[in-house]
């Protein structure tokens, strides 16, 4: 395969250098002829959305350093040095402080869409673990952005989550010294924190790149669950889907902006803008609102060891769950006994959400732990059990039958170029 | 691929191994690939060992307590390692209350003898053994909790008045850190 890639470009410019480095080839195959199902709904928007996101973030991460002191001294002066001195600081540091949230909002909505709509079933289960992979780095990229302003928030919460790894027996303590360079959370651990938090979003940035390659090996799924039968049931990416993207994309940003713009703190705690004092701890520590599930889940057992095993077990559940859900049928449409469970999961999730924010005392321990018991119960016994006993309903033909009378395969010959071509 | 080759003519040369399931080349193989791992663990250990407490960190590792001014029933928190330590004169109602209990019924039994050097002075890392948070307890308006010691607000732990964890998710009693009383007023921590 040694030679001048034959390329179509009619531009001699591009086309010479498609010629030496086909990326407009494929870039053109990728994103613009990609045969796509032709049945999306608005919840395919928000793998886009996150890609757009993480650009967001890593742009205005950029700039943040610029003007950010990494010293136990210095930090949480350097930001509000940010907030009021830095031409257009306030801006970007609210736009960061947002987007993070942005940025699970709507990566939790696209991780209930695959749930829902099976997208994590054959062939696509590394498409989904990789998925996971980007959810865990961005865990801990949010948590250690978190603790840079070196607020009291940052401070308690970075005790409280790297004591987390004290739990585990004999090497715990060595692993929380390793992890602070020093015998509490301290300057070293402020600087560590830095550079990792540099580190992490290009690494996302990479396994973004591989969970991308990935889904462009298997192609979407979409909202029937059954793969296209052929062109009739595709169109390309562009400009159908980049339309709709697009679409999508304005209304994620007027939200963005709404919350940057009028309720900036609104989903942050007051107590950060406090300096940071190792002698006193808040008197209520919670974390940021997209942690407070899996902090209800570590506070719902009495033992240590235990909460943080079923803490970390919450996530990597999700990376076996191809395997767990026995059922061949993916979309919740067509399974009448699952989509009741899918939907208390969804609202139990919410509801620990909610536990994990309370104080850890009276009916909320009950809550939680009533909630962790649903959690996995839903992924370790329902859905291996429903597979079995389920009598899902019937899958339509194709993706096109359900829409045009008489479609599906009968229009697999004649009527399918000119649809292409549309 | 490369074994597969090269099975049969060692099996037949002088030297050479008896079966064709292993062979020179599968020493080689495994020598080589053994090395190679302890290089790379070579390399990566400083990397490692780099993000452990530094020198300077080591070398502000004690502190010494003057403990004249501290009248009794009074406590005083200092910094040692980056964390507070409690100190507290103890009344006569606080020893006798931390050695009235049977030792059965604490999760994690240790005599109150065990841990002080003079009775009247408890010494120790005011850092909940749950997730590290400073227990409350203090300052004469703090809330003391059911056992007249300290209470962690983050998630309940309750500590008595020796620092023994006596009910809440704490693992341990609180810890005391090593530490000498250089004359009868002085303590050096660390």
């Amino acid at each position: 395969m040694v030679g001048l890639h034959k390329s179509e470009m009619k531009n001699p410019v591009v086309r010479w250098i498609d010629e030496r480095l086909p990326i407009p080839s494929m870039l053109n195959q990728e994103y613009a002829k990609f045969p796509t199902p032709k049945n999306f709904n608005y919840f395919w928007n928000f793998g886009a959305l996150a890609m757009v996101n993480l650009v967001i973030m890593i742009v205005t991460g950029i700039f943040l350093a610029m003007h950010y002191t990494p010293h136990t001294s210095y930090a949480f002066d350097s930001v509000e040095r940010i907030m009021r001195d830095v031409n257009f600081g306030w801006l970007i540091r609210y736009i960061h402080m947002n987007g993070a949230s942005m940025f699970f909002i709507v990566v939790f909505i696209h991780i209930f869409r695959g749930l829902y709509y099976g997208s994590y079933k054959a062939p696509r289960e590394l498409l989904w673990i990789l998925g996971v992979v980007i959810l865990l780095l961005m865990m801990a990229t949010a948590f250690m952005g978190y603790v840079l302003p070196w607020g009291q928030m940052s401070f308690w919460g970075a005790t409280v989550i790297t004591n987390l790894f004290s739990a585990f027996p004999i090497v715990g303590e060595s692993i929380v010294v390793w992890l602070w360079g020093g015998f509490s959370v301290d300057n070293p651990t402020l600087n560590r924190f830095f550079s990792l938090h540099y580190l992490l979003p290009f690494l996302i940035v990479g396994v973004v790149f591989l969970h991308v390659v990935a889904l462009h090996i298997t192609g979407s799924n979409n909202p029937l669950g059954i793969e296209p039968k052929g062109p009739q049931d595709t169109i390309p990416f562009h400009p159908y889907y980049t339309i709709k993207d697009t679409f999508g994309l304005c209304i994620y940003l007027i939200v963005f902006a709404f919350l940057v713009f009028f309720m900036p703190n609104y989903l942050g705690h007051a107590d950060n803008y406090i300096p940071a004092n190792p002698l006193v701890t808040p008197a209520h520590i919670v974390p940021e609102w997209y942690f407070l599930p899996f902090y209800a889940i570590l506070r719902a057992v009495p033992d240590k060891l235990g909460g943080v095993l079923l803490m970390f077990g919450s996530i990597l559940v999700l990376f076996v769950l191809p395997w767990l859900d026995t059922s061949p049928v993916r979309s919740m449409k067509f399974r009448p006994l699952a989509r009741p469970f899918f939907w208390m999961f969804a609202i139990i999730c919410v509801v620990l959400g909610y536990a994990g924010a309370m104080p850890a005392e009276g009916i909320w321990v009950t809550v939680s732990q009533v909630g962790t018991a649903y959690y996995f119960m839903y992924f370790l016994v329902i859905l291996p059990v429903l597979g079995k006993i389920e009598k899902p309903r019937p899958l339509p033909e194709s993706i096109s039958a359900p829409v045009l009378r008489g479609g599906g395969p009968i229009m697999a010959g004649a009527a399918a170029k000119p649809m292409e071509k549309a | 691929m490369a074994d597969a080759a090269t099975a049969p003519s060692t099996g037949t040369a002088p030297h050479g191994s008896t079966g064709p399931a292993e062979t020179r080349r599968d020493f080689l193989k495994l020598t080589t690939a053994a090395m190679a791992a302890v290089g790379v663990g070579a390399v990566v250990w400083p990397f490692i060992q780099s993000m452990n407490p530094s020198a300077s960190v080591l070398a502000l590792a004690s502190t010494e307590v003057d403990l004249a001014p501290i009248t009794e029933g009074q406590s005083i928190t200092v910094m040692w390692r980056g964390k507070p330590v409690f100190v507290r004169h103890r009344t006569a109602d606080d020893i006798k209350a931390a050695n009235d209990v049977a030792l059965n019924t604490l999760p994690d039994p240790q005599a109150d003898g065990a841990r002080v050097q003079k009775a009247e002075w408890l010494v120790m890392i005011g850092v909940c053994t749950h997730l590290g948070c400073v227990p409350l307890g203090q300052r004469p308006t703090d809330a003391k909790g059911d056992f007249g010691g300290w209470f962690c607000p983050c998630h309940g732990s309750h500590y008595d008045t020796s620092g023994r964890i006596r009910r809440g998710p704490a693992p341990r009693n609180l810890d005391v850190p090593e530490y000498t009383f250089v004359n009868d007023t002085n303590i050096r921590i660390g």
